[in-house]
């Protein structure tokens, strides 16, 4: 490590220059960063011409006419999506969701894996095993289902909370951070103080902690936000759907609206029908791609914590 | 947050001081001694126990209750009489299940589905890492991975939708551009042929930014006076991308590997049950599917858990195999 880092001997030294760049080095940068050109435009077409489709016309959409940039520029899409009142409703609920559902499955992880991280916890091999084997090995569907079913969860909002409140891979990144960011001298320190375990877990734990806190409530919103496998098993009641099932039921299922028997205003319907689905893709994607970029870095830190520990 | 509801201030320091000497005789006294230990250990920690209680319930509740409640796939499901009191039926719904000729083709799509998605999704992210590893500029490195990364964000709902809408023969992109070489629009999602490439694909195409992070962070994690010796030795980049960078970030793939393989049977129900259609559904009929469809909308529970059984023991078995082979060979696995 006593080595100084090439970019600074390179200034220095020329003789370093020559050794570093072949020709061959240089044609394989070449195709390097030519092939993650090419990575970055397979990534974004498609984005791109949802998005470009979404602020064009009905007709210029149903024709084929729009590849990455608007066609008659239109926001009709984007009118009919907002003032929709299912589209609104799942929206609402969705929020309640991601925000009820990341307060109980913070709390919960921190919970459990706070005493797990700490040595004088009595059994937390034990318990980390049985938690790692429910990963390994589950009852299914079925069993789940009827466990739901006897405590009376299913068509009420608790369904889509509860049952899968903790992650265990949530529960090792934060046992990692508190068992490797807090010293055990801080522990020391405030038992000295004569603060209790909750205590210190309230006023020296958790305060340095932060940055897992946040990764943890990121992982555990996006999970609420985007899942809608739970809504599909136990809910009936339309009123209660997230976002994702009425996208699923208003861009996959096809569902012409019931009631409109009036031809003209189905023929319109159906015309519509294509643009507002690039609508409705935009609009219920934006709030988590709009603060992506400043939670990326947290994710990552997470993913790395948790790959420290494997 | 119960955590952080108020707490009683704790007693001031002195009084920790005079409980401070009270500790000091145990190691003079060890008979005594550890049991006191004990006590002190729990006055002190109770709280942790306390802790961990509501968490410890979810767990017994809602993952340890349900493999109990897996004794329905060899009985006779009455809901009126419970798991328990259902009759016995021994191994007649796995019976049912082996004969049943469907039950040979959901397996074949569902092994074919996990390992189509293996071999395209572990090398991809790799190369993707091992190629941002060798950029300098560093705007240039951070686009490709903001935007890589992106897609993990979005929903399988909307991922489907958009796959859809892409591929449309009518109005998609991807049939306007084969119409540029002359070739007649695809009807991709009509043809049961492409389910499995629009599946495996689409998942690349979502999570490959995501998974090389991992890989990345192993890169990082390389000693550089390695690669600058290499480079003072006269090794090329592939050279060293060879014989540095693949043998440092061995240990991660090879943990990524286990748990993609560990992961065969538990192949996404989300995305599989968004792209099946009355066309596909002979190749894209896969297990997590065909549970959900026996259970919940048939109604067979003590069926539709029988399969479920059946995959999770398959799922548990291959992952033992393939840790055995991984450590066998490599030395490193989920565990020692």
């Amino acid at each position: 490590m006593s080595v100084l880092p090439l970019s600074r001997l390179r200034r220095r030294n020329p003789a370093v220059t020559k050794v570093r760049e072949t020709a061959g080095d240089r044609m394989f940068m070449i195709v390097v960063t030519l092939m993650l050109v090419v990575v970055l435009a397979v990534v974004l077409a498609p984005i791109v011409f949802i998005v470009a489709s979404s602020f064009s016309s009905a007709d210029a959409v149903n024709a084929g006419r729009v590849s990455f940039w608007p066609v008659d520029f239109s926001l009709h899409a984007y009118h009919v999506a907002l003032t929709n009142s299912q589209v609104l409703q799942g929206y609402y609920n969705s929020l309640i969701y991601a925000v009820a559902g990341t307060a109980i499955s913070v709390t919960l992880t921190v919970a459990i894996a706070y005493p797990l991280s700490r040595k004088t916890f009595y059994g937390r091999n034990v318990i980390m095993t049985l938690l790692i084997f429910t990963m390994l090995f589950s009852g299914g569907l079925i069993p789940t289902y009827m466990v739901v079913q006897d405590l009376g969860m299913i068509n009420t909002r608790w369904a889509l909370l509860i049952p899968n409140a903790i992650g265990v891979w949530q529960v090792i990144i934060a046992r990692t951070f508190f068992a490797t960011s807090i010293p055990d001298e801080l522990h020391e320190a405030a038992m000295l103080d004569g603060a209790s375990e909750l205590r210190t877990l309230r006023s020296v734990v958790l305060p340095l902690s932060k940055p897992v806190l946040a990764v943890l409530a990121l992982m555990y919103a996006i999970f609420q936000w985007n899942t809608y496998f739970d809504a599909l098993v136990y809910l009936k009641d339309t009123d209660l759907y997230p976002l994702q099932i009425v996208l699923r039921n208003m861009l996959l299922l096809n569902a012409n609206r019931p009631g409109s028997v009036d031809l003209a205003q189905q023929m319109e319907g159906l015309r519509l029908a294509n643009v507002l689905r690039y609508a409705l893709i935009v609009v219920s994607s934006l709030p988590v791609l709009l603060i992506y970029p400043f939670i990326a870095r947290h994710f990552t830190k997470g993913v790395m914590v948790g790959a420290v520990k494997g | 947050m119960p955590t952080t509801a108020q707490h009683p201030i704790p007693p001031p320091a002195a009084r920790s001081r005079t409980a401070e000497p009270a500790r000091r005789p145990e190691p003079d006294v060890p008979r005594r001694g550890r049991r006191a230990r004990a006590r002190k250990a729990w006055r002190q920690h109770w709280q942790l126990y306390l802790l961990a209680i509501v968490p410890l319930a979810y767990f017994v509740i809602f993952k340890y209750i349900p493999m109990t409640f897996t004794v329905i796939a060899f009985k006779d499901y009455s809901p009126v009489r419970g798991p328990w009191g259902s009759e016995w039926v021994g191994l007649h719904n796995f019976q049912l299940l082996f004969a049943n000729p469907v039950f040979t083709q959901l397996l074949k799509n569902t092994v074919y589905l996990a390992f189509y998605l293996i071999l395209a999704s572990f090398p991809i992210p790799i190369l993707l890492a091992l190629a941002l590893n060798e950029i300098r500029q560093g705007w240039f490195k951070r686009t490709v991975q903001m935007v890589t990364y992106a897609p993990y964000f979005i929903s399988t709902v909307v991922v489907v939708s958009m796959t859809i809408l892409v591929l449309s023969p009518r109005a998609g992109i991807v049939n306007t551009g084969l119409g540029l070489f002359g070739v007649d629009p695809i009807n991709f999602m009509g043809e049961p042929g492409w389910f499995r490439h629009i599946y495996v694909w689409t998942d690349v195409w979502q999570t490959a930014g995501y998974s090389a992070v991992i890989y990345m962070a192993a890169l990082a994690g390389i000693d550089p006076a390695l690669h600058e010796s290499a480079r003072i030795d006269g090794a090329s980049r592939l050279q060293r991308i060879r014989h540095i960078d693949l043998p440092g970030i061995m240990p991660t793939a090879v943990i990524i590997l286990i748990l993609g393989v560990g992961n065969t049977m538990a192949i996404g129900f989300e995305k599989t049950y968004l792209l099946q259609n009355d066309l596909n559904l002979g190749l894209s009929e896969i297990i997590p599917t065909y549970v959900y469809k026996t259970g919940l909308i048939n109604a067979d529970f003590s069926m539709a858990t029988a399969v479920g059984l059946f995959n999770s023991v398959v799922n548990l078995f291959l992952l033992l195999v393939v840790n055995f082979a991984a450590k066998r060979v490599t030395g490193n696995g989920l565990w020692r």
